[in-house]
Formats: C-alpha cells, structure tokens, sequence
C-alpha cells in the first residue's frame, strides 16, 4: 500500500535538537508536512485543532510525558486510530510493556538511524 | 561523653558488678568511643563544602556541558541543512554520497539528546548524595573543623583549572582588552 507522504506529521520532544533531528529526517523520506509540539499538552492541543495522519513522539517530557499523551490520544474519540510511534532512551521492558498497554503503533529506541525510523514509519502506515 | 559516663559508673560500681556486666559496661563505652571517633571522622570531612561547593561546583559543570553541547550541535545541524539543501543541486552518484552524508551527521547529532538525559540522570544522584549527607550531619550534630586550605580545590600541578563556566569566563574580546591594557 502506497504511503501519502502529503499526511500532516506530529513530532512531539522537549529537545529542539531532537526535533530538528527527527525533521530532517523526515524530509529525507519525503514527509514535508511536519508539524512540531514541545511536550504533550502542547501536542494534544495541536492534535485537537489539527488533521495528522502520524504522531512521533519523546516519552521523557513534562508536564505532560510521551506516555499521557498518548493515553489522552486513545481516550479521545476523534484521535483514537491516529498512528502513534514513541522514541525514547527507555529500553526499559517495563517501559515498553507500559507503552503497547497504552496503545502504542511502534516503539523507537535512541540513538535511532534513519532507516529504523523509516522502517517503523512504513510499518505503522502500512497497517493504519 | 557515653564512654565518660560508662568509666565514671564502673569506677564507682566495680565492687557491685558482675563480670558479664563489667564486660557489657566496657562494650557500651567502647561503643561510646568509636560513635565520637565517628563524629570526628565526619567534621574533618569539612561536609558543608561538600553541600556548598563541590557539588554545585559539579553540577554547573555538567550543565555547562550539556548548554555547550547543544550550541555546537545546532551549529552542525545549521551547516548539515545546508549541505542537504545543496545536494538538491546535483544528480547521480554525488547526489547520493552527500544524501548519505548528511544522513548520518543528522543521526550522530542525536547523541546531544542522549548526554542530555544521562548528564541530568548525574545530577539528580549527586543532589540525592548532598540529601543523604545533609541528614547526617543532622543526625550526628558534627560542627565542621575549622578550614585549613583555600576554598577553591586545587589543580593537579602543572594544569589549568579546565574551562570556566560561561558566567565567569572571559571570552576572546575581553582578553583581548586585557592583553591591550598591558600596551
């Protein structure tokens, strides 16, 4: 199935490094309509008011984690199906368990290469 | 002042007591003893400047690192945009050598976030250590000892103190003044 890279992109990362990061890369694997939130509440704002088709997100953020954003995502009625891929330091198997409870699409250790986070975008677009 | 009161009881009770209790007196005041060594372990540990320099000396640093890792990283990024932006210029193999480039300085620019993390991992453990040492200075009362060297720790022979915090260092212009003022 063919990906609509015109899809509006949600990163979400307290580190403007990350985000920046996570951008560039994203324009290389062709998503130009990139969207970006400093933590969760600023996401589920932009979430509510917007249309993204994809949320990457960092777990470690304040106030709201990566984790609560997510729980927020799948509680809401209109946002429920939206792919949502976390990328953390975290490897934690706790974490991970904690994450797919939650509802997660896909899981995306740091450090990360570009073709992890392109294969991991395939694969939760491929299934969307 | 236990091993004091333990002598004073068993220089006036030694007739009365037991040999067990003569034996458990003379545990209790060497108890007494290695409580009050303890105590002057701890104030020769001179804890206050562990809590008041040493460790926000260390934490300044770590977060001079992480604000100087983050200036270079953005500056590598700013040219690594540029560099992609020209790739869109040129076509063939050039094109994808400097896709691949650029590619991989974007992923070892991550390394800013992972430092980032683990640096402030440090910093939350040495604020727990000045936590636990504050409680035992409470707990055993120590005065410090009086100070006997200067207050900042010296540097290993030969070297300098490394770089300076950005608040108190001078950059190139300001020694450059300096150095004018000399004539």
């Amino acid at each position: 199935m063919a990906i609509d890279k015109s899809m509006n992109v949600l990163i979400v990362d307290d580190y403007k490094t990350m985000l920046r990061i996570i951008r560039n890369l994203l324009k290389q694997i062709e998503f130009s309509n990139v969207e970006e939130a400093s933590d969760g509440a600023e996401a589920l704002s932009k979430l509510r008011t917007g249309n993204f088709g994809l949320v990457i997100s960092d777990w470690n953020m304040a106030p709201m984690t990566g984790l609560q954003l997510l729980q927020e995502v799948r509680a809401d009625a209109k946002l429920k199906n939206v792919p949502f891929i976390m990328i953390t330091a975290e490897s934690k198997t706790e974490n991970v368990v904690a994450a797919k409870q939650a509802g997660v699409s896909n899981y995306i250790v740091k450090p990360f290469n570009a073709e992890t986070l392109k294969g991991k975008i395939e694969m939760v677009l491929g299934h969307a | 002042m236990v091993a004091e009161v333990v002598t004073a009881v068993l220089t006036t009770m030694s007739g009365d007591l037991s040999a067990t209790e003569t034996t458990l007196l003379g545990e209790v005041a060497a108890l007494g003893r290695t409580i009050a060594a303890a105590k002057q372990e701890i104030a020769a540990l001179r804890v206050d400047d562990i809590m008041d320099r040493d460790i926000p000396f260390a934490t300044d640093e770590l977060d001079a690192i992480v604000q100087h890792t983050a200036v270079a990283t953005h500056a590598i990024l700013e040219s690594c945009e540029m560099l992609d932006q020209a790739a869109t210029t040129v076509t063939g193999d050039l094109a994808a050598t400097l896709q691949d480039a650029v590619t991989k300085i974007y992923e070892a620019c991550s390394f800013q976030d992972i430092t980032g993390q683990r640096i402030t991992k440090v910093v939350t453990t040495l604020k727990a250590i000045e936590a636990k040492v504050s409680q035992i200075v409470t707990t055993f009362g120590v005065p410090a000892e009086p100070r006997e060297t200067s207050a900042a720790a010296p540097a290993p022979e030969g070297l300098l103190n490394g770089p300076q915090l950005p608040s108190n260092a001078m950059d190139q212009s300001d020694i450059d003044k300096l150095l004018a003022s000399f004539g």
